[in-house]
């Protein structure tokens, strides 16, 4: 499986993201700069990672949307390839609209970052397809900006069709629904806000968040 | 010429920098603030002849983000 991590002004979880893929599918990924326009030939899987591209500027999210890699990364989604976005990876897939929704301020104002409990709702997608129906698992999120909001038909629409891939268990930032993942119709695009490139090798103490990583690289 | 552009939350959208705004207005001792709702304002220079369709276009593609925020244009 050959795969890719797009790196924009001022992402700081590629390189974690970077080591997660190569340590599930055995071989380094390409790192993408923001200013390519277009992709290397065969990639099945591309990362989305988080940090704070642009500096958050106007949106978190909002700059990186319009960076020309983010147009063959559309291309590529519409494709069926694989698009997973941690953290500002997920605010830069609502902000092109790769996802619907948008990620506000979290609802008690302070950046959160902590371990934090969640469930998974949706275990047939080939990004979750590793973990058991309604499991319990922790995964860290660190983040302003996590606060999923969407209109009522939209929400209700993304729990019809079992798009919504994570809830969190606890209270974490007023998200609507306690949404924490969802994917896109095609079920080949997850945005999350918590980061499982923390809690993927036994270093992190935790493995929680591995299994979707390797689930990745058994599907392509 | 220029324009300005304001950016609001939609009605219904929580507004957490609004409340906190709000609440420090109270700690001020401010009584009477019913509610306070945070935007941010963003002031173009133009070429001249750039038509409202345009400004309208740019506030759709990135100034905005119409699935919680309303704009408005104005001419200065």
């Amino acid at each position: 499986m050959k795969t890719a991590v797009i790196v924009f002004p001022g992402s700081n979880c590629d390189r974690d993201l970077a080591v997660a893929f190569e340590q599930a599918t055995g071989q380094a990924p390409h790192m993408v700069w923001h200013q390519e326009t277009s992709l290397p030939d065969g990639i099945d899987l591309i990362g989305v990672p988080g940090g704070f591209s642009y500096g958050d500027y106007l949106r978190s999210g909002a700059m990186a949307a319009q960076s020309p890699v983010m147009r063959a990364v559309s291309d590529a989604a519409a494709d069926g390839r694989y698009v997973l976005g941690i953290c500002n990876g997920f605010q830069v897939l609502t902000e092109s609209g790769l996802l619907p929704g948008a990620l506000m301020r979290n609802a008690g104002i302070s950046f959160v970052c902590r371990d934090v409990k969640l469930t998974v709702a949706n275990t047939q997608s080939a990004f979750t397809n590793l973990y058991d129906a309604g499991e319990e698992i922790s995964i860290p999120v660190a983040h302003h900006d996590g606060n999923y909001f969407a209109d009522i038909a939209t929400l209700d629409r993304l729990e019809g069709e079992g798009r919504v891939a994570f809830r969190y268990a606890e209270e974490v930032n007023g998200s609507a629904r306690n949404i924490a993942g969802i994917l896109n119709e095609g079920g080949n695009v997850l945005g999350m806000m918590p980061h499982p490139e923390r809690c993927s090798e036994d270093a992190h103490g935790r493995l929680d968040g591995k299994r979707i990583f390797d689930a990745l690289a058994k599907s392509a | 010429m220029k324009a300005r552009v304001t950016i609001t939350l939609k009605n219904g959208v929580l507004d957490p920098q609004g409340k906190a705004i709000h609440h420090a207005l109270e700690v001020l001792g401010f009584g009477g603030v019913n509610d306070v709702r945070a935007g941010k304002m963003i002031e173009l220079d133009l070429a001249d002849g750039t038509t409202d369709a345009e400004i309208e276009d740019m506030c759709r593609k990135l100034l905005a983000n119409t699935v919680i925020e309303n704009f408005r244009i104005e001419r200065i």
